[in-house]
């Protein structure tokens, strides 16, 4: 496992620096291929918290903070500098005072209260509810009882005060795209999800719905020199095989690959030598159900995770396109234990547990599954004999993926496998385990562990940065040992770039997530 | 003429209200939402939030209550609002129709210019090499996956040969228009080819044309006057199904070519459970149909007088 991570590190590392010894061409075209859906929602990020929408939103939007691929933390976006009160609970932001909407007017401390503020109208359904929270007085406005926030203060035009209400890291809150800071005149100007206006490198051109948006260099952005290409053209392009086709005819500078074409891609000699590889936050896992009764027993869920080969199962379907997962936290995380080693495949020990437990005959269980090629019924199936060995049959049920949050949200499973986000805030990823959390919010096992509960309490209350990280840690192993799911895999993403593409980040967050502002392309580049 | 045509449009109008109910029953009991749907990859979203989207958009009111809702307004052209993209559902697929218009003009043209003389020519040489060649790839052409058979096109025109894009609607042009036109046109294509020829063939057996030719008639205006009219009636029949089912025979190659059609927006809609939108889709794709086959049967009057709709 620690050879597997320290080959991760090395690799983005190369990748990194072979890309940092270059100079920058200005000028181009990107083609950036957007492989999630047939077409994008809205560009109005308030509205949406969809992947695919933010694959544009960053290019035009900014939000106070920013995700920093290269140092794996949170950095300022909009704000020069901040200071935090002794209680941890009061910041005070400089902002910048060199950031311009694309309709020319200087941002301000203004712009963040609104934008912020119109987050929290309670009648409508603004996905960024949730992070904006946080704020002193967001959940008065949201519940019609107060006009404004009370913990947004304004100093001055380019000082914010702003009071949260939990001691967090308030980075992880506001980075999300859909707490973008947003120009209140445009936006009240009507078809603003048509026709957006931020704070990004780049400013709205052009969308041509189900085909593509295109943007271009937004010459007053504050990042001296930046943006390096003229224009991006944001191309929909769902179908693997169809995008696999246009990125070997030079037609998309990007494309993300799937297991299959990722084996492809591997072992050709000039594919090969542009793929970028992250290990996404995203854990891959099959949840077991304590209402059920085996499950409700720690010994069957490790037997489960013993008797599984999962790492074959990696190497042959998935195609080593993920990392072995050991525990609930990913790679990436602070929080994650590198001295721990997954559970050992040993279907001996697998029997003994189940015996303890009282099923030395095993037990027949129901498996809920989607038809996702990573994560889905192909895994089912190859799990099915390694259950069936020591003794535990499996009827799997098949389901739209597009089901799978509703069965989550209603506990109708006994088993179920799925992908969930697991950073990059670790102590509101392990939240998810919390006994107070409810089933609605995220707690899908009803997982209920006092220890548990205790260490997620100290790591909110402590200042002491490494004694946070080491509870978080001492949590993550908690649920290693009483193993609420099986654990299955981190998502490896895989971004296939032209050899003229130059600047992307290896982000843990989403790959497809750039700073296109850092992206540039030489001369070698087809596009106009 | 306008007999037929009043008669025409007083049959839409139920069939028009069957599809509407249908289309509202089937996806009313469907499970999962647009809110499940929205949470891609695990990215939750907040409870309240899924509460407040689902008062918003009027998912927990009564069936009846949504059904007369639903009816009424589609009945004043009202479709909705997208959940997706908070637009009116005929602003969304008013931008997707005119690429769909192209793209199936584009598959008729070439399935009727290739397919009718293909078919024709077979009738007029039966158990020749050529007549067996149409043939075979007639039925070939009907047995083919769009899907794969657009991905085929893709591979040898433009990364074999680089003769064109592989996918996109780029500026609109015929460039972009060509490959997704061939993929979509090659099943009516080869559905005209095998009903040309049984039409011709059909024709040139008749009892009137071989008194034509035994009346000294030259056999290229017995083909010109009495087989290609007569032949056309079938041939118009089935142009016209084939014309009217393409925009929904559309989905796959519009999503394949990534085409900005009402076909690549109803799968999208489809999948996240963009309710308005889908609806919106289908009653489009059925008004389309129901159009182009009134057309049909008022050309059937002009090319066949002997025709007339009781």
């Amino acid at each position: 496992m620690r050879k597997l991570i320290w080959l991760a590190a090395a690799a983005i590392a190369v990748a990194g620096a072979a890309q940092a010894q270059e100079t920058p061409r200005k000028g181009g075209t990107i083609r950036f291929a957007s492989p999630y859906a047939a077409s994008f929602g809205s560009l109005d990020l308030h509205t949406t918290p969809r992947v695919t929408d933010e694959i544009v939103g960053k290019a035009i939007n900014r939000t106070l903070y920013n995700w920093d691929s290269a140092n794996n933390k949170l950095v300022l976006e909009l704000a020069k500098s901040v200071t935090a009160s002794a209680d941890g609970l009061v910041h005070t932001y400089k902002l910048r005072d060199d950031a311009y909407f694309h309709n020319g007017r200087k941002m301000t401390a203004d712009d963040i209260i609104w934008s912020f503020t119109r987050i929290m109208d309670g009648s409508k359904g603004y996905p960024g509810v949730r992070y904006i929270r946080l704020i002193k007085g967001a959940l008065e406005v949201e519940k019609g009882q107060a006009k404004e926030i009370s913990g947004l203060k304004k100093i001055d035009d380019f000082t914010l005060e702003i009071t949260i209400t939990d001691r967090v890291e308030p980075g992880y809150y506001f980075f999300d795209g859909t707490t973008a800071i947003l120009p209140k005149e445009e936006v009240e100007k009507g078809n603003f999800a048509n026709n957006p206006v931020g704070l990004g490198p780049f400013k709205f051109k052009e969308h041509i719905p189900g085909s593509r948006v295109v943007v271009e260099r937004w010459e007053k952005f504050y990042k001296p020199g930046k943006p390096y290409a003229d224009r991006i053209v944001f191309v929909i392009m769902a179908e693997a095989p169809a995008r696999d086709v246009a990125f070997r005819n030079k037609e998309i500078d990007t494309s993300i690959l799937g297991p299959a074409q990722y084996v492809a891609y591997r072992a050709d000699p000039e594919l090969s030598k542009g793929i970028l590889e992250v290990a996404e936050m995203f854990t891959r896992s099959m949840r077991m159900n304590p209402s059920f009764k085996p499950f409700a027993d720690k010994r069957v869920r490790q037997a489960i995770n013993h008797a599984i080969d999962t790492d074959l199962i990696i190497k042959r379907l998935v195609k080593d396109k993920a990392y072995r997962a050991v525990s609930w936290l990913p790679l990436s995380s602070p929080a994650f234990d590198k001295s721990q080693k997954p559970y050992a495949y040993d279907p001996d020990k697998a029997k003994k547990l189940l015996a303890e437990a009282g099923y030395p005959n095993g037990f027949e269980f129901e498996f809920t599954t989607s038809q996702n090629e990573s994560w889905g019924l192909p895994i089912v199936e190859a799990m099915i004999p390694y259950l069936d060995k020591v003794g535990i049959k499996v009827k799997p049920k098949l389901v739209e993926v597009t089901l799978l949050t509703d069965i989550l949200l209603k506990g109708d499973f006994q088993a179920i496998i799925s992908s969930s986000q697991t950073g990059p805030d670790s102590l509101a990823q392990l939240r998810c385990f919390y006994s107070k959390t409810p089933r609605s919010a995220c707690n899908y096992v009803d997982f209920k562990n006092p220890t548990f509960d205790k260490l997620l309490d100290e790591a909110a209350q402590t200042s002491d940065p490494a004694k946070y990280v080491d509870l978080l840690r001492q949590a993550n192993n908690l649920l290693y040992e009483e193993a609420p799911v099986w654990f299955f895999n981190y998502n490896k993403a895989v971004l296939a770039y032209q050899p003229w593409l130059h600047g992307l980040q290896a982000n843990p967050t989403e790959i497809t997530f750039q700073y296109f502002e850092d992206v540039w392309v030489d001369e070698r580049s087809p596009a106009k | 003429m306008l007999l037929v045509l009043a008669r025409r449009l007083a049959n839409v109008i139920p069939t028009l209200f069957a599809v509407v109910a249908l289309v509202f029953v089937l996806f009313s009991v469907l499970p999962g939402s647009f809110i499940s749907a929205m949470s891609e990859e695990g990215r939750t979203i907040d409870p309240a939030v899924m509460e407040r989207m689902r008062k918003e958009m009027g998912l927990d009111d009564a069936l009846p209550e949504r059904f007369v809702k639903y009816i009424a307004h589609t009945a004043m052209g009202d479709l909705g609002t997208s959940f997706r993209t908070r637009e009116p559902v005929t602003k969304l697929i008013g931008v997707r129709v005119w690429p769909s218009l192209k793209l199936i003009f584009a598959a008729m043209t070439f399935a009727i210019s290739v397919g009718v003389t293909l078919g024709f020519v077979a009738a007029l040489r039966p158990g020749s090499l050529i007549d067996t060649a149409s043939m075979v790839g007639a039925i070939s052409g009907l047995s083919l996956s769009q899907f794969w058979f657009g991905l085929m096109l893709m591979y040898l025109f433009a990364l074999q040969l680089q003769w064109l894009p592989s996918f996109g609607y780029g500026d609109g042009g015929l460039r972009h228009i060509i490959l997704p036109a061939i993929a979509l046109g090659v099943g009516p294509m080869a559905l005209l080819a095998r009903t040309t020829r049984a039409a011709v063939l059909d024709v040139l057996n008749a009892d009137f044309v071989r008194t034509a030719r035994s009346k000294g008639m030259s056999e290229r205006r017995v083909v010109e006057w009495h087989v290609l009219r007569n032949a056309l009636v079938l041939v118009i029949t089935i142009v016209g199904l084939q014309f009217g089912s393409l925009m929904g025979q559309a989905v796959v190659v519009e999503k394949l070519f990534a085409w900005p059609g009402v076909g690549s927006l109803m799968v999208d809609s489809v999948f996240q459970r963009d309710v308005p939108a889908v609806q919106g889709c289908i009653l489009m794709i059925v008004l389309f149909f129901l159009v182009i086959n009134t057309l049909v049967d008022l050309a059937y009057v002009v090319i066949d007088p002997r025709i007339r709709y009781a």
